[in-house]
This record gives C-alpha cells, sequence and structure tokens, in this order.
C-alpha cells in the first residue's frame, strides 16, 4: 500500500531525514520507535504531504501511484489519514465541523452515526466545543482518532497516540484504533498503519507486524515489532540499532 | 417635568443644536451635511406592508425585516426615507409607532429625548435635533415580554438624501424587548448620508437584545449614534453586522450601567472590502455595583479599513468588564487595515477589567490541519472564516439567533 524508498526530507532548509526505505502492505500495521527529535513526526508529516517538508530526494508511492507530488488534501482524498501529536486550535471551528469535514471528504454519512460515534468514544461534549480549543491531552488524542474514524482512510498514520492518556481511556483508545484498522475483518483487513510509539503500550490492544527506530534521520533495519521494543528497554535506541541491525 | 418646564427644555435643546451645527465630531472623516439634500417625496403609507414592491422588499429580506409573512413578529415599523411607511404591533404591551406619533401621544416622551446622547455631541446630532426625519419608538409596557422580535427596517431609497432619524427604545421594569432592526439601500442607490440617534433605556429588570444588520452600498456615509441607560438587574444585549460595502461608518455606542448589576454586551462582526472604511467602537461605563460588560468584535477586511475600538470603565465596586477583539487581514495585494483599539480604566480596586486582542491573517497551519482531513486550501479557509465569524448569540430567541447566523452567512459567500 506505502511505498517509501531513498526519501530525504528537509524542514526549513535543514535536512531532517535521509534515505528512509519503507514498505507496508495491504492490512500490515507497523510501528516506529526512536528518541525525541529523531525524525518520527517528520516522517508522518512528509508521508501526509505537509508543504513545510520538502522531499529533496526520492519517492512515495501510495496503491502504486507516486504522491511524491500531490498535495495535501489529494493525498487525504486519495485515502491517507493521520492522528496529530499537536494538532493546531482553530477558534470558532466545533470538533462538529472537524468531523463533517472528515465525512464530506468521501461522501455523504447521517448526521446520527457521526453523534453515535461521539457518544460511545465518550465525546458528546466535545463535540460543541472549539476544536482543541483548552483540550486535555487524553482529549486531544480522542478527537483526533475520531475523526479518523469519520474519515475512514486506508493508510492510517498516528502520531504518539497514547501519550497522555489515560489507563482507563488508553483500552478506549486501543479498541478505537482497532476499529479504524478493522480488526473484526481479521485477515481481510485492507486498511494499513503506520504507528508511532514511545512506549509501546499501545502495542498491547494493536498488533504491529513489524517495528523500525528512527534513529538521526535514518532506518537501519527493520524487525518484528517487539522484538525491537524490547531490545530498546534492553539497550536502548543506539544499542538496539547496533544490536539488531548488525545480526543483519 | 411639567409643561412649561419642558416647553423650555426643548428651547434650550435647540440652542445647544444651533451652536453645534458645525462640531466635528471627534472620530471619523468629517461629513458636509448641506451636500445632501435633505427635501424627498413622501412616500405612501402601507396598511398592509407586503404591498412595499418586490425588489425593495427583497433589500429588506437581506437585513433580517420580513414583511410577507408577520406571524412571527412582535411589530413592525417601516420608513423608508422619510416617511414611516408602515408600523403595527401585534401584540398587547408592545408600541411600536413613528417618533413623531410618539410624540403627539405623549407628553413625556420629551423626558427621554437626549437623555442618553447629548444634543451636542456633533454636528451630526445637531442636526438630527434640527432637522429629524421620524424614526421609530419602541416600547414594552411593564412586566410585558416580546413572544416575537419586533422588526424594525430604515430605508433609503433616494439618491444623495440625508436621512436623520431620532429613535427610542424603552423597556420598562421586568419587560423583555427583542429587537430586529435592518438599515438597508435602494439597489444602484448611488449615494446618501444616514444620520441615525438611537437611545436605549433600559429600566429595572428589563431586558432588550438588540440586533442590528447594516447592508449599506458603496457610496453611503453613515453616523449612527446610539446610547444606552441601563437599570438595576437589567440586561442589554446589542449585535452588530456590517458586512456589506460602504464608503464610511464611524459610530461607537455606548452604554452606561448606572444600575446595580445590570449587564451589557456588544458584539459585532465587521467586514470592510475594498473601499470601505469602518470605524466601529462600543464603550461602556460600569458605574453600578456589581454590573459587567463584555465587548466582542470580529473583523474582517478584504481590503478596506476597519479601526475597532472597544471601551470599558469601571467606576463601581465588584464590577468585571471583558473586551475581545479580534481581525483577520484576509487581503493580500489590495492593502487593508485593521486597527484595533482596546481601552480599560479602572477607577476603583476591586474592578476586573481585561481584554484581548489578536489581528493577523490565517494561520497556515490551521488550514493544513484541515487539508489534511480532505478539504481543499478554498473549503479550509471558508470554514476558518465561517467559525471565525460566528458571533455569539447567546441569549436571542433561537429564531432570531438562527436568522441572524443566516444573514451572516449569506453575505459570508460574497467574500470568497
Ligand atoms: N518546523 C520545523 N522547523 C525547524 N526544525 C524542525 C521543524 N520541524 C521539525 N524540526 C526538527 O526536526 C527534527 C525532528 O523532529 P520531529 O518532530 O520529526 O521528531 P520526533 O522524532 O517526532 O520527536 P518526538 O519524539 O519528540 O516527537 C528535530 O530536531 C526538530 O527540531
Ligand atoms: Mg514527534
Amino acid at each position: 500500500m506505502l511505498e517509501i524508498r531513498d526519501l530525504n526530507v528537509e524542514v526549513e532548509g535543514k535536512e531532517i531525514l535521509h534515505d528512509i526505505n519503507l514498505t507496508i502492505g495491504t492490512g500490515e500495521t507497523h510501528a516506529l520507535f526512536g528518541p525525541n527529535g529523531g525524525g518520527k513526526t517528520t516522517l508522518l508529516m512528509a508521508i501526509m504531504g505537509f508543504p513545510r517538508y520538502r522531499v529533496i530526494k526520492g519517492q512515495i508511492i501510495f496503491n502504486g501511484k507516486d504522491i511524491t507530488k500531490s498535495s495535501l488534501d489529494e493525498r487525504a482524498r486519495l485515502g491517507i489519514g493521520m492522528s496529530f501529536q499537536r494538532p493546531p486550535v482553530v477558534r470558532g471551528v466545533k470538533t462538529r465541523d472537524m468531523v463533517a469535514a472528515c465525512v464530506e471528504s468521501r461522501g455523504p454519512k447521517d448526521d446520527s452515526a457521526i453523534d453515535e460515534l461521539a457518544k460511545r468514544l465518550n465525546m458528546g461534549e466535545l463535540m460543541d466545543r472549539e476544536i482543541n480549543y483548552g483540550f486535555s491531552g487524553g482529549e486531544i488524542k480522542r478527537s483526533e482518532l475520531l475523526q479518523l474514524l469519520a474519515q475512514e482512510p486506508e493508510l492510517v498514520l498516528l502520531d504518539e497516540p497514547e501519550s497522555g492518556v489515560d489507563l482507563v481511556n488508553m483500552s478506549l483508545i486501543g479498541e478505537m484504533i482497532n476499529e479504524l484498522l478493522q480488526k473484526d475483518l481479521k485477515r481481510r483487513r485492507t486498511r494499513s498503519c503506520l504507528i508511532i510509539t514511545h512506549t509501546g503500550h499501545i502495542l498491547d490492544y494493536v498488533h504491529a507486524s513489524k517495528g523500525y527506530v528512527l534513529l538521526d534521520g535514518t532506518i537501519p533495519c527493520e524487525r518484528a515489532a517487539l522484538e525491537v521494543l524490547d531490545s530498546i528497554k534492553e539497550n536502548g535506541y543506539e544499542g538496539c540499532v547496533k544490536c539488531l541491525c548488525q545480526t543483519d | 417635568m411639567s409643561m412649561p418646564d419642558r416647553l423650555t427644555a426643548t428651547k434650550k435643546r435647540k440652542e445647544l443644536a444651533e451652536k453645534a451645527l458645525d462640531k466635528k465630531a471627534a472620530l471619523g472623516a468629517d461629513i458636509d451635511v448641506a451636500a445632501y439634500s435633505s427635501s424627498v417625496d413622501e412616500r405612501p403609507y402601507q396598511e398592509k406592508p407586503e404591498q412595499i414592491n418586490r425588489e425593495e422588499k427583497e433589500q429588506m429580506l437581506g437585513v433580517g425585516v420580513t414583511l410577507d409573512d408577520l406571524s412571527q413578529r412582535g411589530g413592525t415599523f417601516v420608513q423608508m426615507d422619510n416617511s414611516v411607511v408602515h408600523s403595527s404591533s401585534s401584540q398587547d404591551g408592545v408600541e411600536v409607532m413613528g417618533i413623531s406619533q410618539a410624540q403627539e401621544k405623549y407628553d413625556w416622551l420629551e423626558d427621554y429625548w437626549w437623555r442618553a446622547v447629548s444634543v451636542d455631541a456633533d454636528k451630526f446630532t445637531a442636526h438630527v435635533e434640527l432637522e429629524q426625519n421620524n424614526g421609530y419608538f419602541i416600547r414594552t409596557l411593564p412586566g410585558v415580554k416580546t413572544v416575537y422580535p419586533v422588526q424594525s427596517c430604515l430605508y433609503l431609497a433616494h439618491s444623495n438624501l440625508a436621512q436623520k432619524v431620532h429613535n427610542i427604545i424603552i423597556a420598562e421594569e421586568d419587560s423583555e424587548l427583542h429587537i430586529i432592526t435592518g438599515c438597508a439601500t435602494h439597489p444602484m442607490q448611488a449615494s446618501g448620508l444616514h444620520l441615525g440617534v438611537s437611545e436605549f433605556y433600559i429600566k429595572r429588570g428589563a431586558r432588550v437584545t438588540f440586533t442590528m444588520i447594516h447592508n449599506w452600498a458603496p457610496e453611503i456615509a453613515v453616523r449612527p449614534r446610539s446610547a444606552a441607560i441601563i437599570e438595576e438587574n437589567g440586561i442589554f444585549l446589542s449585535n452588530f453586522v456590517c458586512m456589506k460595502p460602504v464608503r464610511t461608518l464611524q459610530m461607537y455606542p455606548a452604554a452606561n450601567c448606572i444600575g446595580n448589576n445590570s449587564v451589557v454586551r456588544f458584539s459585532s462582526v465587521l467586514v470592510a472590502p475594498p473601499g470601505s472604511h469602518l470605524d466601529i467602537g462600543s464603550r461602556v461605563l460600569l458605574n453600578g455595583k456589581g454590573s459587567r460588560a463584555e465587548i466582542i468584535s470580529r473583523a474582517i477586511t478584504t481590503g478596506g479599513d476597519i479601526i475597532a475600538r472597544g471601551y470599558i470603565a469601571g467606576s463601581a465596586p465588584d464590577v468585571k468588564g471583558h473586551l475581545e477583539c479580534r481581525g483577520l487581514i484576509l487581503s493580500e495585494e489590495q492593502g487593508g487595515i485593521i486597527h484595533a483599539i482596546p481601552e480599560l480604566k479602572g477607577e476603583l480596586a476591586g474592578v476586573d477589567l481585561s481584554h484581548e486582542a489578536a489581528v493577523g491573517k490565517i494561520a497556515e497551519e490551521e488550514v493544513e490541519y484541515l487539508m489534511a482531513r480532505g478539504l481543499t486550501r478554498d473549503e479550509a479557509t471558508a470554514a476558518i472564516v465561517r467559525g471565525f465569524l460566528q458571533v455569539d448569540i447567546e441569549g436571542l430567541p433561537p429564531q432570531l439567533a438562527t436568522e441572524l447566523k443566516q444573514a451572516v452567512e449569506t453575505s459570508e459567500k460574497e467574500l470568497f
């Protein structure tokens, strides 16, 4: 579904990502680990197509189509969706309006379904508030996922969906992501996901097959997600990269 | 006031006005009132306002005044040029009529004349005093609550006319009055001047909402002069919408909260297309113990100039005031200025006054956030602008809130 070839990305004239290669098959979920400032968010923003994250080399292929030059909104309409680590406040625009925008971008769906969804996600009260204005950390995460559930993207990019989420809401978040990724369809799943996590807690709920460490703007190798997580816990990021990638 | 006293007062007022005829206004470009004509043909009175011609009714509908179906209105007043074309009330205890008619009916009305606004504030008030051509009188009797809003329309049809009106609104004790008022011009109207004095008297425990929509034309000059006096536990909520071109509009309505625990809120939504000059503010004096004020304005320029003022003075214990002014610059090359001037004056410890002002263009980050959900750049921008213009319409009857929202949305579509 997603193929990234030799991707170099710069932000504000500074190269952040170097020669990234990555392939996510249909129905697969991969996990992305790495230290603060390593470039994880940058990678997601570049895949999503934010203009400030400039691709200076390489290609992004989505469902066989080269989207390297496609605009942000085109990519969204093609079926890529992202939950933000720190989304902006948009004064005057209600959560409800955002959710409606997500729905609209891919054809009509009735209002009651959205309200039903919001209620189930314990978000009823947030629907008529200005998006992200005064939201708690956990509320932001839930609101991001609600928008994605409305958008139903084929490729889901999740930037730390569980950071700052309490233990009770963690399982709710886990459920939401599973729903987003059609867990119930088992092997017939068609949605794919790239998920950034520091703690790996979300992997208790969401099954990720492969894992990567993004260190200093590069991805040295890929392994089973839980193997990577264990190695990071044991050896740290650099140690993990040394240990796992050298056995190639 | 006794009869002889009233006569003396009237005479004194005229003298003050005579002296102020050339007095320039404190704010706004000067206007030569003599350059406009003051005579115009009378328009016939319409027992049934639906008989006003279709084109003109359309214009009025654009400012929230509906004449084909009065079932959702507590009363109706229509003035075209200098003639009262219709006035009626459909609820007991709600009075709606031309101000001249009210003057004949009530001797005591003189006692309210220029009590909130000074007759010699500037040349515009002076001209209205000396050359007044009507205006409206709306009053709710004690304890009466309007079921449906009262609507009034001041319509400028004759080219180059100076329309000079004096309006008086009285909400007697414990009454509730909702007014929607629209100012509009004839399509193709060339030039004109509108001078409107409005005085609001909100008695103890009364509640008034006043929603005013202005749809002028590119060559019209407008100088409203309004003020409200709010007594104990009184509430005055004023909403102002001006999104269509107008050459120059300057106003700085004032609310004087003389009563304890009185409340006032001004919200305005302003859009200045290229060629428009708006100098608009709201001023509140918190003189009653525990009185509260909120001033909210949203200003957008697509090329015109806006000065957005706000002033709250607190001079009684436990008063609270907040001023919020946000401006959005949508013009890229054509220029366009938003100048926010928020002022606070505390004259006592224990007053709580605050303000927040922000002027800028739409944040790219916000546009991109919406684009990431599949909206195009234009759709995302429109959604943000729509959100920006979302006026706080709390306190309005639901139907009126909907109408106001629709009026804003209609004009908003023309922005892009
Ligand atoms: N807009 C920007 N301007 C300048 N530098 C930027 C910008 N965005 C990202 N960077 C830099 O790029 C590097 C990678 O940042 P990125 O946000 O991708 O890291 P991350 O791996 O997501 O970190 P974290 O775990 O803290 O979220 C950092 O050094 C960061 O400061
Ligand atoms: Mg990050």
